[in-house]
């Protein structure tokens, strides 16, 4: 294990996370909740004082040099987010406050314009409850079918069964890059290409990819990516909308506003261009600078590196909880980043997760807003202890001791 | 025993441990200890349902007291149950609904009646004052 603790700096990397030095219940605090949402390095949190100590105004809209210089900043924080991704074109970015507006947005657009009675949309059994609602939500207004892909037992897409699904009466795929609960990672790219070739557009749920892994969106060819900020070392209540120029030239507006316009009389509005038009109101300015600061501090670590040192941590704490007697892993696909559910023997996740609370682990019990995939697997919720590249095989050491101590509590 | 006497008695106990362990282990004890609900009253409607864990409640009424049995998934849950039963259960609904909870508090584990929690604690104690004020009108 010594080789890959040094593939990061780990320890300047935790200094620059101030939260990381605090002290839970007398214990020092071992974060395992980055799933849910991810720390923030001062590196971010200068971007935001300095934003409003220094340009704060209203972009977009300014004749005067602070909102002119807001202004710039915040459309630098949109290439910034393009090259990230590997967008083609810069318009093809639109802040949104977060993976679950960005589902809303496409799901209302599409809805509005091509959704029919008898269409289908297609989604996963292993998806959050803000890829599921949403469409439920314009499957329902539109008449349209809900189709669910099957996943094995190790939590894995059935890609037969998918292609099954498909015909051409699919209008969407809506698929997570990684799952949340399981730490799945699916192959995309390959459902992307099947869902085309019947004409179907798809959307791909990043949320719990892009802290963890590289993603190119022309590489992988989605027709949408969205994500959220706060899970990838940014604030919370901003997040991106990635779609290809001519599709999101094609949908009508989700919300009406300022910023979105070109001309409005009362009796016709005209709407602005990308990325503009799907971006009413004053949006979230610091939080989208923000979002640049926590991406150009994830290319100072490297997302490559990130990546292979999270790999040897997930696959050193999967070794050591596999040690413990009566653990069962739920999730256990070949290819998964950054997440370990489990349950153990004749334990509840709550109380495990009370305990090792009480010793400084913040891990996540419950369902994690995937209802339908525990009711997959016929239980009612996990343990889960999701890793960020500041976490340390120490820490792990430490959440294995704190849980065999639970264990012997509860048993 | 009144509600006030069963509370001072629980905290009683509660001063003899000075650590957060011993007070979970004393907790997770009175959990498997009691079977305090018989399984036919385990029923969708008295099911308490937290996003955490799942608490059962049932109420009926005997020589004017009400008798609560109740039950959870989780065991830290249920130990808390166990005690917030054994300070309500037996009484008249008027001195439940007149009394005031404070033991979880004192015993310092205030944090599981936060709703945050989310455990089904926090509206199983109002589930109790809700009964209590059903069956005063029965009583
Ligand atoms: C896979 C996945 N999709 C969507 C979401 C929703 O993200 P947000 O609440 O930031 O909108 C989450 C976050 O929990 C997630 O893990």
């Amino acid at each position: 294990m010594i080789h890959s603790k040094t593939i990061l700096d780990i320890k300047a990397i935790r200094s620059d996370f101030p939260i990381l030095s605090r002290e839970i219940n007398g214990k020092p605090l071992v974060y395992l909740d980055n799933g849910a949402s991810s720390q923030k390095p001062k590196q971010v949190l200068d971007t935001i004082s300095r934003y409003y100590e220094y340009e704060n105004s209203n972009i977009h809209r300014g004749i005067h040099t602070l909102s002119q210089e807001a202004t710039n900043a915040y459309e630098e924080s949109r290439k910034t987010v393009q090259t990230f991704i590997n967008a083609k074109l810069d318009h093809e970015v639109i802040f949104t406050a977060g993976t679950t507006e960005s589902i809303n947005l496409v799901a209302a657009s599409i809805g509005k314009k091509h959704l029919q009675k008898g269409d289908e949309i297609i989604i996963s059994t292993m998806e959050h409850h803000s890829n599921i609602v949403p469409w439920q939500m314009i499957c329902e207004e539109k008449g349209a079918i809900l189709k669910v892909v099957p996943i094995n037992e190790k939590g894995e897409f059935l890609m037969n069964e998918f292609e099954q699904l498909l015909s051409e009466k699919t209008k969407l795929v809506a698929v997570t890059h990684v799952s949340n609960t399981l730490g799945t990672i699916n192959p995309v790219k390959e459902i992307i290409q099947k869902s085309h070739q019947k004409g179907a557009l798809v959307l791909i749920d990043g949320a719990q990819a892009v802290p963890h892994t590289k993603v190119d969106v022309q590489d992988l060819d989605c027709d949408f990516y969205v994500f959220s900020g706060h899970k990838m070392f940014a604030p919370t209540g901003v997040g991106i909308l990635y779609g290809k120029e001519n599709i999101l030239n094609d949908l009508p507006p989700y919300q009406g506003g300022g910023d979105m316009i070109k001309t409005v009389t009362f009796e016709k509005t005209t709407y602005n261009c990308l990325p503009h038009k799907m971006e009413a109101g004053t949006p979230n300015i610091s939080g989208g600078i923000a979002l640049a600061s926590a991406i150009d501090y994830m290319n100072s670590i490297g997302i490559e590196k990130i990546e292979a040192y999270e790999h040897e941590l997930l696959t050193y704490a999967t070794a050591q909880i596999k040690q413990i007697e009566g653990v069962r892993i739920i999730g256990e696909a070949n290819k998964k980043a950054s997440v370990l559910s489990f349950l153990v023997e004749g334990t509840h996740p709550s109380d495990i997760g009370m305990i090792i609370d009480k010793l400084g682990i913040a891990i996540r019990t419950g369902h994690h807003c995937t209802e339908p995939l525990m009711n997959r697997f016929e239980i009612p919720g996990t343990a889960r202890a999701s890793f960020a590249f500041y976490n340390t095989f120490e820490e792990v050491d430490i959440f294995i001791t704190a849980l065999k101590r639970a264990i012997k509590m509860l048993l | 025993m009144t509600i006030q006497e069963a509370q001072n008695e629980i905290v009683e106990e509660f001063a003899l441990f000075d650590e957060w362990m011993d007070k979970y282990e004393h907790i997770i004890e009175i959990g498997k200890d009691l079977p305090i609900i018989t399984d036919q009253y385990k029923t969708e409607e008295n099911l308490i349902k937290g996003c955490q864990s799942r608490v059962w409640l049932h109420a009926e009424l005997k020589n004017n007291n009400i008798i609560f049995t109740a039950d959870s998934d989780a065991i830290i849950t249920k130990g808390i149950v166990g005690l917030v039963i054994r300070v309500f259960s037996n009484q008249t609904p008027l001195d439940i609904a007149q009394s005031e909870l404070f033991f979880i508090d004192q015993i310092g584990l205030k944090e599981h009646l936060s709703p945050t929690r989310s455990n089904g604690l926090l509206a199983m104690v109002k589930q109790i004052k809700m009964y209590s004020i059903a069956f005063q009108a029965k009583a």
